[in-house]
């Protein structure tokens, strides 16, 4: 079976959970920017969790079906329609062969993510099919989904069912304004103390120039930095560092005045310094934010860390476990 | 040379080997990654050396992120006692200087640029003290290059200079990032070189363009065959200038996948380098050379 794109909406494409162990060569994990929307989306549908499906941000595809199977959309909150008909999110919903799937605007969040029973069904490139546009690897030929491209499906491997839903305690919400938890870090002593603490304080907007490699914060006050010579190698200004790696969730910023937080295709390394870490629970709240959404960066300890880590593997069980 | 340890999230242990750049520190880092990999410590996922620092990535749900800080801290005097020497491969690199396409480029952001009057070449040669754009070539393509990192984006090489400190290249990068910079390109940016894998943004200064693959997702260029990505940290380049008509017939070469860069096995040991820069660097230039 195979799906027909009809229109692929403002950025479509083809993710999974993503391409670990390649961050050594600049090959980004790429994968769901929101991973428990894509994980319920394919249980929903009978699938692996680690099924392949497709992550629209802003905009909903238009998408048609050539046999009957069984859908869900998760994620951001964007009215989801078959044949006009309008139908709930968070539910795995019938499609019958010749139905049309499209979506009104989007009301919250930024992403959604469209599971078909079997999955997308691309092939697989060093261990993943999601798209990494920037390497043309993986994904559907290495791009974004385009106006008549023809989308292999799998062969389900269960019988799924439609109508199972995902309770509404277990939909992540998009709280606004967001905050974000990180553990300072990494290059934090480049900053003065004060300065440290006016960042945590102060209130940030997420800037337009947000996407799967990074997103961009501003509003707060620019930086101070401690004077220092600058090492060997490292470059003048005083944002620079001799270039390194960088962690996913780091966050960058070039000449002390917009905080840039790498996301699931970020660059590996460069000469930016990084005053800390987004935790590894508040990476998908990240996927869906709009731009413009106030953010507060909270600073938190690593054992706070975990414990939120564990709080999000505890709800994933719990959805498992609904799902079942 | 006091390697800081600190936490990148709950997902990865950095580690600055040290703060400058130096090739001790990629040496130390190197050996330390090494070591780390041989141990196959439960809970790491994922290894990644850097210039000077590295960084690894571990599962806080198999392994604490204390007991793994304390096993990497313990493996930092071992990494002090191995030697740094390494098999690896000396590349010849073909690189078309002063090419149309990254003149375009240049062009297209100058105003991004600290010397909006001139081209990227001339504003590197005057900084850093060079008579002239065919001076500074020379040296740039007159010393190998130490492929210290492999990142940014899919397989890009960051190379460092092989000659001693005084006499390195050094030039800061574009004021605001350029938004395009052409596949293959050779850059520029505070000590190191950098060939552009893939078409895109960069801050880098431009100074040529190479028709040699890099990167290729597909895997038919013949010697991609086994792994999209060419380079490994650790690999030597020696840049060969070339003009347009031999720029031409190597992309038709390419293009016909005909095209094999020429590359020699050899061994590095950190500490004759060091001891006679420049008497090294001849040695190698003389293996490339010589068939």
């Amino acid at each position: 079976m195979a799906i027909k794109v009809l229109n692929p909406g403002l950025l479509t494409s083809v993710q999974d959970l993503g391409r670990p162990g390649y961050f050594h060569l600049g090959i980004p994990v790429s994968g769901a920017m929101d991973r428990y929307a894509m994980r319920a989306a394919n249980l929903l549908v009978g699938n692996e969790e680690s099924a392949a499906g497709l992550e629209a941000v802003f905009v909903g595809p238009q998408l048609a079906f050539d046999e009957d199977t069984v859908i869900a959309v998760t994620g951001a909150d964007m009215p989801v329609r078959i044949d006009g008909e309008i139908q709930p999110g968070w539910t795995a919903l019938p499609v019958k062969a010749g139905q049309v799937l499209s979506f009104d605007f989007l009301t919250a969040g930024a992403r959604i993510y469209i599971a078909v029973a079997g999955g997308i069904d691309v092939p697989v490139a060093l261990g993943s099919r999601s798209t990494y546009p920037i390497g043309a690897l993986g994904g559907f030929e290495g791009r974004a989904i385009a106006t008549d491209d023809e989308l292999p499906v799998g062969r389900p491997t269960v019988r799924a069912t439609s109508g199972r839903s995902v309770p509404d305690d277990l939909r992540r919400a998009n709280p606004v304004p967001v905050e974000l938890r990180i553990l300072p870090g990494l290059y934090d002593h480049r900053v003065t103390k004060a300065s440290l603490d006016r960042f945590f304080d102060e209130e940030w907007k997420v800037a337009p120039e947000a996407d799967r490699m990074g997103y961009r914060f501003r509003g707060g006050t620019p930086l101070e930095f401690n004077e220092r010579e600058q090492p060997f190698g490292a470059g003048s200004d005083p944002s620079n560092i001799v270039d390194s790696c960088y962690p996913y969730g780091s966050v960058q910023v070039p000449g002390g005045t917009e905080p840039i937080i790498l996301h699931r295709d970020a660059v590996s390394g460069g000469g930016y310094f990084m005053i800390g870490t987004v935790i590894s629970a508040d990476m998908d709240l990240i996927g869906q934010l709009q731009p413009n959404t106030p953010a507060r960066f909270r600073r938190v300890t690593m054992e706070q860390a975990l414990e939120a880590r564990h709080a999000c593997a505890a709800m994933l069980d719990r959805l498992r476990k609904a799902l079942q | 040379m006091k390697p800081r340890y600190t936490f990148g999230g709950d997902e990865h242990l950095f580690v600055e080997v040290d703060e400058e750049m130096s090739l001790d520190a990629f040496f130390k880092s190197l050996s330390m990654t090494r070591i780390i990999a041989e141990r196959a410590i439960e809970g790491v996922t994922e290894i990644c050396p850097a210039n000077a620092s590295f960084q690894v990535k571990f599962d806080p749900d198999v392994i604490s992120p204390e007991a793994l800080l304390e096993e990497v801290r313990s493996i930092e005097a071992e990494a002090g006692n191995t030697d740094p020497v390494l098999q690896t491969r000396l590349i010849e690199v073909p690189v078309f200087y002063q090419d149309p396409w990254t003149h375009e480029t240049l062009m297209r952001f100058r105003e991004r640029h600290q010397d909006p009057q001139g081209t990227d070449l001339e504003y590197a040669a005057r900084i850093n003290g060079y008579s002239s754009v065919e001076a500074f070539i020379a040296a740039h393509s007159g010393s190998p290059w130490f492929v210290s990192m492999v990142g940014f984006v899919a397989g890009l090489p960051f190379m460092y200079q092989m000659v001693e400190r005084e006499r390195q290249i050094q030039v800061p990068k574009y004021l605001r990032p350029r938004t395009d910079t052409p596949k293959h390109t050779v850059g520029y940016g505070g000590c190191f070189s950098c060939i552009y894998s893939v078409r895109g943004a960069g801050g880098y200064q431009m100074f040529g363009i190479t028709p040699m693959p890099i990167f290729d997702p597909d895997q038919k260029t013949n010697y991609l065959e086994d792994f999209m990505v060419f380079f490994r940290p650790g690999d030597i380049v020696k840049f060969k200038p070339i003009d347009r008509v031999e720029y031409d017939r190597t992309v038709e070469a390419v293009v016909k996948n005909a095209f094999k860069p020429k590359i020699r096995e050899v061994e590095f040991d950190l500490r004759a380098f060091n001891a006679d820069i420049k008497g090294y660097n001849a040695r190698l230039e003389g293996m490339i050379n010589g068939d």
